[in-house]
């Protein structure tokens, strides 16, 4: 059992607010992700449940015991930094053992210990090696033999992937969602990438500017973002955002002009008539059709092989990009259609929160 | 011969100059502490002369070098260790757990270097006579140590920033307590910077001569005041001025012939790391 709980979290460096008031509640066995943009608070928060930075106000529980007081080693987390942080004098076993050491365990069991975990990071034939000798790979798996050894009721990561190359970072996610499962623990990420975030995460938290914009699972948030910063953030491409206005609403739907004149249907209800809305349209929620309500010319386009980016610019001057299946006949200068998926589209108010929707049985255009 | 060749040959002579002008005082001093009074001004016998160790006999009839020299090593060895004790624990603070104000404490540290001694004299002189500690090895330590505080300071600074924060942290999450981070992870880690931050501090206590001369006589007195005692009353005899201040350097000249690797390994410990 491991469960944390942050209430009114709060932490400033001087006048700076770094993380601005944050209720959050961590499950048992849970992987979760922070991810924001750099200088969001998602490091500052996870230092501050480890215990490397103190929290300024607020309560932070881990299994329901105030732990704001407690020093780091004694909350029974273990952390892997994004630089790993090895000991570079002493050796993989040393490394992995030292927690061990400290707490006075016993040099038989501590080889033991340290032994069994090498076995099942593959690190069995690297124990006398210092790290300097390893390979970025390595490193980072004995960072996290050395986390694993303390047998910790929650693992922290700091961006532990950020310092690898693309390829070994895809196989390392890989193996940390393996490792989560075969550990049963709870764990926090820490990760700028939306990539880890939605491939690694049982829910993600956004954080941006100190704050939590959402928290849900990846496919919750990446469907149902609850505002622009967080539909933004998500998804690559990003979503298109096109301003409209709101010519008709009624129970189980709302139509909306949008600046570039095009007429949507959406799904979306309690809009105000006359009122100026923002439309966000997923770039693979645009199909190429000839009765397509989104009209305008190809400025470029990207292949990436399995699928066409088309960028099209619309009457007005606003680009909007497209993800169509590679094959799909558009050039540069061509005149172009999409139609929208309407279930897929989303809708925010003027202060950038999203208006809710009905489902897609009870819409009717 | 290739441009690169070429380079490397130049470098050479180029160095090999340099070498031989700093060698050459000490060289000099040396040769003219085995000559007669006589030799020593006479320019005919510069390289050529019958050597005589009639300099240090009388030396030897004169001081008891030996007593300087406990003095010099115990000022030397104790106030670097003295210095090191404090400026350790001082600059891990500054480094690890910094404050808004940590470069300016830097500063105000180092300020204290541009201050000419003699301007402290009287204050100081006047405080270790009330003290009682005129012509003894507390007052020539003490002022040893807080003269090369700043560059212990500095030098400390500077190696301990080259360890990572974060390898500390993870010493704190594996529950290494204050001091078990320093013992265990920062010092290992630093120690040829630590080291060569001692050897200077010995060499610059080693060769300090204002505040031996002017804080001790007789019973606390290093080599420097040795040296001083041969150089003024009678006129200058340089074969016996020569003899005394070969004496003097000997010991830390030998000391640091020995340590040589270690110093130039620190010195250079962030630029290869």
């Amino acid at each position: 059992m491991a469960t944390i709980q942050l209430a009114a979290a709060r932490k400033s460096y001087g006048s700076a607010e770094i993380i601005r008031n944050i209720d959050l509640e961590i499950h048992d066995r849970e992987f979760v992700v922070f991810v924001g943009p750099s200088g969001c608070g998602k490091s500052t928060l996870l230092r501050m449940i480890a215990g490397l930075e103190d929290i300024d106000a607020g309560d932070l529980l881990i299994d329901g015991h105030r732990c704001n007081d407690v020093p780091p080693d004694e909350r029974g987390l273990a952390m892997v930094f994004q630089s790993y942080a090895l000991y570079p004098h002493m050796s993989v076993a040393d490394n992995m053992g030292f927690a061990l050491k400290l707490a006075g365990v016993t040099k038989e069991e501590r080889h033991r210990k340290v032994a069994a975990v090498a076995e099942t990071l593959q690190l069995a034939h690297l124990l006398e090696r210092r790290p300097k000798e390893l390979s970025g790979g390595q490193r980072q798996r004995v960072a996290i033999g050395r986390a694993i050894v303390r047998n910790p009721k929650v693992f922290l990561f700091d961006e532990p992937l950020s310092n690898l190359d693309a390829s070994l970072r895809v196989r390392m996610r890989g193996e940390l969602i393996k490792l989560h499962r075969q550990l049963d623990a709870t764990m926090i990420y820490v990760t700028h990438d939306q990539v880890e975030a939605m491939t690694m995460a049982d829910r993600i938290v956004i954080l941006n500017q100190g704050r939590i914009e959402q928290v849900g699972t990846p496919l919750q948030l990446y469907r149902e973002p609850s505002n622009l910063f967080v539909a933004g953030f998500l998804g690559s491409p990003t979503m298109n955002f096109i301003q409209g206005e709101v010519v008709e609403t009624h129970a189980k739907g709302s139509r909306i002009r949008l600046e570039s004149g095009a007429m949507l249907s959406v799904p979306h209800v309690g809009l105000v008539v006359g009122s100026t809305v923002t439309t966000g349209l997923r770039p693979e929620s645009l199909a190429v059709s000839i009765e397509g309500q989104l009209r305008g010319v190809v400025e470029f386009t990207e292949h990436l092989g399995d699928v066409l980016l088309v960028y099209m610019q619309l009457p007005g001057g606003k680009s909007v990009t497209a993800k169509v299946p590679e094959g799909t006949p558009a050039v540069a200068g061509d005149r172009i259609a999409f139609s929208v998926e309407e279930g897929a589209i989303s809708v925010f108010d003027a202060a950038g929160n999203a208006l809710s929707k009905v489902s897609a049985q009870d819409f009717q255009p | 011969m290739t441009h690169r060749k070429r380079i490397i040959v130049k470098a050479a002579i180029a160095g090999w100059l340099l070498a031989a002008v700093l060698f050459f005082p000490i060289g000099w001093m040396v040769l003219t502490s085995f000559k007669t009074e006589i030799d020593a001004v006479d320019a005919r016998s510069l390289l050529f002369f019958k050597p005589t160790l009639e300099s240090y006999a009388a030396i030897n009839e004169r001081a008891s070098y030996l007593v300087h020299l406990t003095n010099s090593v115990i000022v030397s060895f104790s106030s670097t260790a003295l210095a090191m004790l404090i400026g350790i624990p001082a600059v891990f603070s500054m480094v690890f757990m910094p404050s808004r104000r940590t470069r300016d404490i830097l500063m105000w540290v180092l300020s204290t270097k541009m201050l000419p001694a003699v301007a402290v004299l009287v204050p100081i002189y006047l405080l270790m006579k009330n003290l009682g500690l005129i012509d003894s090895w507390s007052a020539l330590i003490l002022v040893n140590t807080f003269a090369n505080l700043p560059i212990v300071v500095w030098m400390l600074y500077s190696f301990f920033k080259d360890v990572p924060a974060e390898i500390l942290e993870a010493a704190r999450m594996d529950g290494a307590r204050l001091r078990q981070q320093i013992a265990a992870i920062l010092l290992p880690l630093t120690l040829p910077g630590i080291a060569s931050t001692a050897l200077l501090s010995v060499i610059l206590c080693w060769n300090e001569s204002f505040w031996s001369i002017n804080l001790s006589t007789a019973r606390a007195a290093p080599l420097a005041n040795m040296v001083a005692s041969f150089s003024s009353p009678e006129g200058l005899f340089w074969a016996k001025l020569s003899a005394v201040s070969t004496l003097a350097v000997a010991p830390i000249i030998l000391f640091g012939w020995i340590t040589q690797k270690q110093l130039v390994r620190g010195l250079t410990f962030g630029a290869v790391k």
